[in-house]
């Protein structure tokens, strides 16, 4: 039975998707029930195959039983085992916070949401499992185009920020099957770790070094790095709360993987990191990335938009610290693609909750926010604080790494630019607490009994809050572990 | 040296945290106080167990979890840290008990939330104390910066928020923008934190780098006040006085200058600093601060404000006593931590007592008040005379320590700027205390009758007062500690 669980991680979400989408049209009441099981399920098979691996080792399942490099095979190793247990954890965790939003938004279409919910997760699990540089491009706009429904399902703006995210996407997916078919031409295959053999021996190649630009121009498209990032902010802003919940922490996230793994196990270390102008370059891009994200989140006054540009900051950082192309560098950008998913996930939630309750993200309403609830604001403190980067949450450890280096690769201006998003951060999040626990000023110098009334979200958005809040601490203090027995055995030689 | 493994020290941080909940959740005020009590008094319990063993020149250390290879939350207690935890969690006792007074008779608001930020933050300042490596040291130093924005801005209004935002802009601003980035620095050129008697810092620096470093954790830790990063300080004083007693004399800042104290100690390590000549560059950033924060002392006419900027001098006198690398030098700076600290807790706490009183906050209107306040006022001169460092108080032995060392260094220059600060301390106390008592009928500026406040809080003040004078005579266990710890470091036999 354990042999077939890669096959398993994708095929329990597609095949309820269409369950899930099918009993919409039965009872409806049965939909969401299945959608949580299944993904209980996912995340179960995830977690045994995360086991599995720290115990004996990757696993390469070939699909339907074709050997390849015909046939498609999935991979589960050291780099994507706990990248797999993450998302599913997001989503599964994600869906109970939202019940209530997907109860009130999609009352009658609640089939078809939580089949596309599912779809689209199909496609996230399925671009991390495979093995496949192809197939990644397949999954890849599986991803996608069940991300623009979802998005678009929205109200007001939604559809037009929707099919501007289209617009761009699509672009960012051609660039990549574009830089699939110069590997092609280049190689005459397809499987990843059959690229990987073939690249040493075509250090020189103009074709594949154009192949590797053109894919990682594509991912850059599709991951919103500066100055790329146009179509995120309103995309993720002004989608409903049920899909910003998932999206946010996991589109860019799964990007950066797509990244890290095209990076380092198909073009390998030695090819991708030889040329110091191409990464210098990038790593430039990154900081300006993190510059400007910083500086455009002080600029808004809604938390969720204010978030959203977070996000491209965040973005900035892993990019720059993968494209260090040294050990820290590498490891911090993989660790922190843990991590960050984990603190958008719980900053997304807490906004959901917080909407869900006052109707509203606007600063200038989330006034005495800590006497209304204070669940929702312990969850809220602990990911700022991961956000800023203080112990012991996990953001201070990937940081730690990020900045390490930097500092080893000589790269002052990067390390710079990570002190000043962290100092940028703890402004932005300082100003929301400020607004939150501060009450609107009462007469009588504050000498006042009356506070704000209790006023917290239902137990099912507040438990998965707090359950994902102090899994970034429990991430932090297990950061050894995560880097020692996963990533740093996902480095290939390479990597100085 | 003997070393023992016990999970005491993680006992006595988590005693406070876990009290929190349970404050939250009392119904009654009575019940309430009443756990923050027994957090109190079993916090200084635990901290006394190991107060016999650690005189004996024994170490307890504990490993809470090693997150990654030399960065773990690892806790040591030694003389130093324990001279610091005895200070403050004894201290905890006394304002807990001021805190019921003050409050209640001021109808404060919000006090369930004030109570539980209060026994986070000793939390944290006991993490510090008892922190075994730089990390730990950092993590509960911005745990602490958090656990006491509520309590800075505990009136919510208009002067709590931008006094807040001030306090955690300087804090928190200084601590990632300089001690972070110093950390990793020296982290990724040594590979580790744990402290050192000698530190761990020999040969891997130039002396510019080293130089530079150095300035960036004595400027990083904020919270030691000095300047130009000390105006948090006093615009914190907007805390209610209990507050401002506990942590602004007491716990946060003495938070700071302690972690200046280790890292000079532990990380770069005296013997170093002193080859290359960096003790004294430390030396002149402190005098500069003791002189000025001095001489706007003098000029301050709200007493809590006028506390603060004394404060600041008084922590420099610390930094100072450190940086001259001299035993005594060393002792008295440790010591001062202990003198200032129940010095320093009296003056506010009969700033708090005169403010609940009276509703007077500012020197000027104090005219007359001793004879109104004649316990009130008898123990704030005695605080003032120990924070001046007159015989027979305990705050003259800390500063004999401390003249001594610039001698024993052989640094005339910083002798002067003792004494001529401990003229001007004079200079800003004595009138207070003259002015309360010594004034003709008209001159004596209350209308009506002034009480003394409630015996809750007049209790406590007169507690710490009484404290200042006996540790005069009888200084133990704090000069043995800061000595033990001295010997630590400098590897001489055990006094």
């Amino acid at each position: 039975m354990t042999q077939h669980f890669p096959a398993l991680l994708i095929i329990i979400p597609l095949l309820s998707a269409l369950l899930v989408s099918a009993m919409g049209w039965i009872d409806r009441r049965w939909c969401f029930p299945l959608a949580v099981a299944s993904l209980a399920g996912a995340l179960a098979v995830s977690i045994g195959l995360a086991a599995h691996v720290m115990a004996a080792g990757p696993i390469v399942y070939k699909m339907a039983g074709w050997r390849p490099p015909i046939g498609i095979v999935y991979v589960i190793d050291y780099l994507n085992a706990p990248v797999l247990v993450v998302i599913l954890a997001v989503a599964l965790l994600n869906l109970i916070s939202a019940k209530v939003w997907i109860e009130k938004d999609f009352e009658d279409k609640m089939g078809a949401y939580l089949g596309l919910y599912l779809l689209f997760l199909s496609g996230m699990v399925g671009i991390v499992a495979t093995g496949d540089a192809f197939n990644l491009y397949v999954l890849l706009e599986i991803g996608s185009l069940t991300g623009y429904a979802l998005i678009g399902l929205g109200k007001e703006r939604a559809p037009l920020s929707s099919l501007n995210y289209l617009f761009m996407g699509t672009i960012g997916a051609s660039f990549y099957l574009l830089g699939i078919g110069y590997i092609y031409i280049a190689t005459g295959t397809l499987n990843m770790a059959d690229i990987a053999l073939l690249v040493p021996q075509l250090e020189g190649s103009g074709t594949l070094f154009l192949a590797l630009i053109i894919c990682m121009a594509g991912l850059f498209v599709k991951m919103a790095l500066f100055p790329l990032h146009g179509w995120l902010p309103n995309a993720y802003s002004n989608a409903p709360s049920a899909s910003a919940g998932l999206i946010a922490p996991l589109t860019t996230k799964v990007m950066i993987y797509a990244m890290v793994r095209v990076g380092l196990t198909v073009f390998t270390p030695a090819f991708t990191f030889a040329r110091p102008l191409l990464s210098e370059a990038i790593v430039w891009l990154a900081i300006a990335a993190i510059v400007s994200g910083s500086l455009l989140a002080l600029m808004q006054r809604r938390l969720s938009r204010m978030f959203t540009y977070i996000i491209v900051a965040e973005v900035g950082y892993m990019v720059g610290g993968f494209w260090l192309g040294n050990k820290a560098g590498v490891t911090g950008a993989t660790l922190h693609i843990i991590n960050d998913a984990a603190m958008t996930l719980t900053l997304f939630m807490a906004v959901s909750a917080i909407i869900w309750k006052l109707g509203s993200d606007k600063f200038e309403d989330l006034q005495g926010l800590f006497g209304k609830m204070p669940f929702t604001m312990i969850g809220f403190v602990i990911a700022a604080l991961a956000v800023i980067g203080i112990p012991p949450t996990c953001g201070f450890f990937s940081k730690w790494y990020l900045i390490t280096g930097g500092i080893n690769a000589g790269q002052w201006g990067f390390v710079a630019a990570l002190l000043f998003s962290s100092l940028v951060n703890a402004v932005l999040f300082f100003r929301i607490f400020e607004i939150a626990f501060f009450e609107p000023f009462a007469e009588g110098h504050g000498h006042h009994d009356h506070g704000p009334v209790f006023n917290e979200a239902p137990v099912t958005m507040v438990a998965p809050l707090l359950i994902a809040a102090l899994s970034l601490i429990a991430l932090g203090l297990y950061t050894g572990d995560i880097v020692t027995k996963l990533i740093q055995l996902a480095l290939p030689a390479g990597i100085a | 040296m003997e070393m023992l493994y016990s999970a005491k020290p993680l006992a006595a941080i988590l005693v406070s945290f876990f009290v929190v909940p349970i404050i939250f959740s009392s119904r009654s005020e009575n019940v309430r106080e009443a756990w923050t009590f027994v957090a109190a008094i079993l916090k200084f319990a635990i901290v006394l167990s190991m107060l016999p063993f650690v005189l004996k020149g024994g170490q307890i250390a504990y490993t809470l979890v090693e997150v990654l290879p030399g960065l773990a939350i690892e806790f040591k207690v030694d003389a130093f840290g324990m001279l610091f935890a005895l200070v403050s969690s004894s201290l905890w006792i006394v304002t807990s008990m001021y805190s019921i007074g003050y409050m209640r008779s001021l109808n404060e608001h919000g006090q369930t939330r004030y109570y539980a930020c209060f026994a986070l933050s000793l939390s944290a300042t006991l993490g510090v104390a008892f922190a075994g490596n730089l990390f730990t040291l950092y993590l509960f130093y911005e745990m602490l910066s958090f656990a006491t924005y509520p309590l800075v801005t505990h009136h919510q209004d208009q002067e709590a928020r931008s006094s807040g935002r001030k306090y955690i802009t300087y804090i928190l601003g200084a601590s990632i923008g300089l001690v972070l980035p110093a950390m990793l620095v020296i982290y990724s050129q040594t590979g580790t934190f744990e402290f050192a008697p000698q530190g761990f810092m020999n040969g891997h620096f130039s002396q510019p780098a080293t130089a530079v470093l150095l300035l960036m954790f004595v400027f990083g830790f904020a919270k030691a006040g000095v300047m130009p990063f000390h105006s948090w300080l006093p615009a914190a004083m907007v805390a209610p006085t209990p507050v401002s007693a506990l942590l602004h004399a007491v716990a946060v800042v003495k938070v700071g200058v302690f972690c200046v104290a280790r890292v000079i100690t532990g990380v770069f390590g005296t013997k170093m600093l002193a080859s290359i000549g960096l003790g004294t560059l430390v030396c002149y950033v402190a005098s500069f601060t003791i002189i000025v924060s001095s001489m706007i002392a003098l000029s301050q006419d709200g007493l809590k404000r006028r506390l603060a900027f004394s404060t600041i001098g008084q922590l420099s006198y610390i930094i100072l006593g450190i940086a001259l690398l001299s035993p005594s030098g060393m002792t008295g700076g440790m010591l001062h931590i202990a003198m200032h600290a129940f010095g320093k807790i009296t003056l506010f706490f009969c700033a708090g007592a005169i403010f609940a009183a009276s509703g007077i906050k500012n020197v000027s209107q104090m005219v007359g008040i001793g004879r109104r306040m004649p316990y009130t006022m008898t123990a704030f001169l005695l605080g003032s005379l120990s924070v001046i460092g007159l015989p027979p108080l305990g705050g003259f032995i800390s500063k004999w320590n401390l003249v001594i060392g610039t001698l024993e260094s052989g640094q005339i220059f910083f002798l002067f700027v003792l004494l001529a600060s401990s003229l001007m301390n004079a200079a800003y106390f004595l009138p207070i205390s003259y002015k309360a008592f010594f004034c003709t009928d008209e001159e004596a500026m209350f209308e009506k009758k002034v009480d003394e406040v409630p015996t809750w809080c007049l209790i406590p003040l007169c507690m710490t007062a009484t404290c200042s004078v006996i540790f005069f005579f009888y200084p133990q266990p704090f000069l043995q500690l800061a000595k033990l710890a001295v010997a630590t470091i400098i590897g001489a036999p055990m006094p």
